[in-house]
């Protein structure tokens, strides 16, 4: 065994869970109600955040104009609005997406 | 099998192609950069953070020290004690295994469990413990494909990424419909697209949390007055 490996891998561990405990640990005895108002605003923030980091590295000016994930994401949209069947949105756009890279 | 657990199952599915997906791909780059099997699989076990693993990787190629290695964690990790204050109610809640239950809650996991309506019938505790204990039997699947067979899988999988977007996009799109308020939405939108156009696609996310608590503070305060 690499020892440094597993030094390295248990030093990120243990922060990992040390930050998602820490919410957890700091509000044991209940949150104020302002950290429960933001707590109860923030899913709807951080939903919108995480499609942007999804999207991060779309750009309209440089090589295949991102036109792939413009097409899969109007289309899982779309789909998701028609039918409301998560599995099916995700499973359809992203085979979708998967050909129009080999297009484009 | 009783209700809860087809619950479980039926929510992790769309889960499940893509954590197979960057499991093998995680899975793969471990092994291409000489961190063993093993190390990948504890990995997947204890670390179980998917971007965070991936750049330990690359920690363990280039010989960082402990002190960069806790930073860089504490950066890319730090967006999880928001889902942590996002979760605070419900997962406070919980009588049996909660401590797993906050161990493993990923952005895919929180994803599901953010806006789940539940119904009379299930019972919240197991399907959280469930939901969560699937996904992360797909990530371990996932690296374990990748880091035994990396090399040789047969067929073209680029683009298999997508599937965690279009999981995200889903999600939005039943938040939007479940709420009549779409401030905080819109708001975490423009955030976070201003954030991205500032500080570059590896830098955004904490400028991004940072300006999104302020704004939902703002809003709290204005709705109060």
């Amino acid at each position: 065994m690499n020892s440094y490996y597993l030094i390295i891998i248990a030093v990120v561990a243990l922060t990992t869970i040390f930050i998602r405990f820490a919410p957890f640990i700091i509000f044991k005895n209940g949150a104020p109600k302002i950290v429960t108002d933001i707590g109860n605003m923030l899913p709807y923030a951080i939903m919108m955040m995480l499609v942007v980091y999804c999207l991060k590295n779309v750009n309209f000016f440089a090589g295949n104009h991102s036109l792939p994930e413009f097409i899969a994401v109007l289309f899982v949209i779309l789909i998701h609005k028609l039918k409301h069947n998560v599995l099916l949105s995700i499973v359809s756009s992203t085979v979708l997406y998967m050909c129009l890279l080999h297009i484009f | 099998m009783n209700k809860t657990t087809k619950e479980a199952i039926k929510d992790s599915l769309p889960i499940m192609a893509g954590y197979i997906a960057l499991g093998a791909g995680f899975g793969v780059l471990a092994s291409t950069h000489g961190v063993g099997f093993i190390y990948a699989l504890l990995m997947s076990i204890f670390i179980y953070a998917g971007s965070m693993q991936y750049l330990t990787v690359s920690l363990l190629a280039s010989t960082t020290s402990v002190i960069s290695a806790i930073f860089m964690t504490i950066v890319v990790n730090i967006r999880h004690m928001v889902y942590g204050v996002a979760m605070l109610e419900k997962y406070s809640a919980i009588k049996k295994n909660k401590n797993y239950t906050i161990f493993s809650l990923t952005d895919e996991t929180f994803s599901v469990v953010v806006s789940k309506e539940f119904s009379e019938d299930i019972n919240k505790d197991e399907y959280y413990f469930k939901l969560s204990l699937l996904n992360q039997f797909y990530w371990i699947v996932g690296t374990i494909i990748g880091s035994l067979l990396g090399n040789v899988i047969p067929f073209d999988t680029t683009g298999i990424d997508f599937s965690m977007t279009a999981l995200f996009i889903c999600v939005v799109i039943n938040q939007w419909e479940q709420t009549s308020d779409h401030l905080p939405a819109i708001g975490g939108l423009i955030i976070s697209i201003i954030c991205l156009l500032i500080f570059g696609s590896s830098n955004f996310l904490f400028p991004s949390i940072i300006v999104i608590s302020i704004y939902l503070l703002i809003l709290r305060g204005l709705r109060h007055e």
